[in-house]
């Protein structure tokens, strides 16, 4: 790729997803364009990104989902949905006992598998059955993610990735050679696209958000930036959850982990000012 | 370092299982069908035992029924390994005490998943 059609590109997709793409990755990037050159028609990248800098929009929208990572498996990261299950769930469950209401967010959801681990969890508990309301968002910036994420559809390899055999037995119908998610998990999730970057006015009132694995793609700006939003959308005594290997460093002090759930964080006591400004 | 009983009545198959659980430090031990499988635990019961389900002599299903009735054969973590893949068998093995399932075909990271399951990850 030519330097300055590189620099177009990751321009596009920085404006438009918040993803940084780093020359060392070219050819990586170029692997990952080769389905958007199959799909609509062209020979080479080159021609790819002449037509780009045309700003034809369901390409450049092509081109950013396409750069995006998929890769999930149902209980990815055991330790993190662990701590959900022994920890965090219960003490919701204990602190919303009078509202019976229970709203969480997965942010970046890929094919669903995250948003379905999570309704399982919940569904341990039967708290629909108790009269609860569970609101479960899940989002993902790629449309093509959020078809297959409602569709529940699981292949042979997913299903035996992260899932113990007695929950795909009891969350599963076999339709072939796939696994789809039972309708009573299917209905407790809402999905929709949604572009980190874009305002979160309709995300308010969260007792938990999953954002895991997502902002290490974005530059500190960004990141501060949608951590901050996420700040904004959750209940003061919300709890956020991010990847294995990430921290919310910035901004600074806004959370802390929680006791006995390092991947879990809460309003630092720094914060809290803040929160009282914005109530 | 544990000990796992690989019994399958494909010898392709019991060798790419054994060097995938070699890899993840089990110390291995082969049977062709469950009549093998029997005696192999009865000769020294191992933590771990990767069972198929259709096999001569004796069956994954009938090995299994049998081990859970033997001394010292309700400590060993049975993962069927097999083609059978419906629910049915899948409840019928559940059932008579098998601890995981997994689904031909299977790759590593399958394996590597299933063990995490049952905690010998």
């Amino acid at each position: 790729m030519k330097p300055d059609d590189f620099s177009f590109l990751a321009q596009l997709v920085r404006r438009r997803s918040g993803l940084v793409l780093r020359p060392n990755k070219a050819q990586f990037i170029e692997g990952r364009l080769s389905n958007v050159l199959r799909r609509f028609g062209f020979r080479t990248v080159a021609a790819l990104i002449h037509e780009l800098r045309h700003g034809r929009e369901t390409l450049a929208r092509a081109v950013a989902e396409a750069m995006t990572t998929n890769e999930s498996s149902f209980f990815r990261d055991r330790a993190t949905f662990d701590e959900f299950r022994d920890v965090v769930l219960p003490r919701l469950i204990e602190s919303r006992a009078q509202s019976k209401r229970l709203r969480i967010w997965s942010a970046a959801c890929a094919a669903g598998q995250e948003p379905y681990s999570i309704a399982m969890l919940v569904h341990d508990h039967r708290l629909v059955a108790k009269g609860w309301t569970i609101d479960l968002i899940a989002t993902d910036f790629s449309s093509e993610m959020i078809a297959r994420a409602e569709e529940g559809l699981y292949t042979h390899y997913e299903v035996q990735r992260g899932l113990a055999i007695r929950r795909l037995v009891a969350h599963f119908n076999q339709e072939g050679g796939s696994w789809r998610v039972h309708e009573n998990l299917r209905r407790m999730v809402t999905f929709r696209t949604f572009n980190l970057l874009d305002s979160f006015g309709w995300l308010d009132d969260l007792d938990v958000v999953f954002c895991r694995n997502v902002l290490l793609y974005f530059d500190q700006r960004t990141k501060a930036s949608v951590l901050e939003k996420i700040a904004d959308t959750l209940v003061p005594d919300g709890v956020l959850v991010l990847g294995q290997t990430e921290t919310p460093h910035a901004p600074a002090n806004l959370f802390m982990p929680i006791d006995g759930a390092p991947h879990f964080y809460t309003f630092s006591k720094a914060s809290l000012p803040r929160l009282a400004s914005v109530s | 370092m544990k000990h796992c009983l690989v019994v399958d009545d494909s010898r392709v198959i019991r060798k790419v299982a054994c060097r995938i659980l070699s890899d993840l430090h089990f110390q291995t031990g082969e049977a062709e069908d469950g009549v093998a499988a029997l005696a192999a635990c009865r000769a020294k019961m191992p933590e771990l035992i990767l069972l198929d389900w259709s096999m001569p002599n004796m069956n994954g299903i009938e090995f299994l029924k049998t081990l859970r009735r033997e001394k010292g054969g309700e400590h060993p973590i049975v993962v069927f390994c097999t083609t059978e893949n419906d629910i049915a068998h899948i409840s019928e093995a559940l059932g008579a005490g098998a601890n995981e399932y997994i689904m031909k075909p299977f790759d590593r990271s399958i394996i590597e998943s299933k063990l995490a399951e049952v905690g010998l990850g």
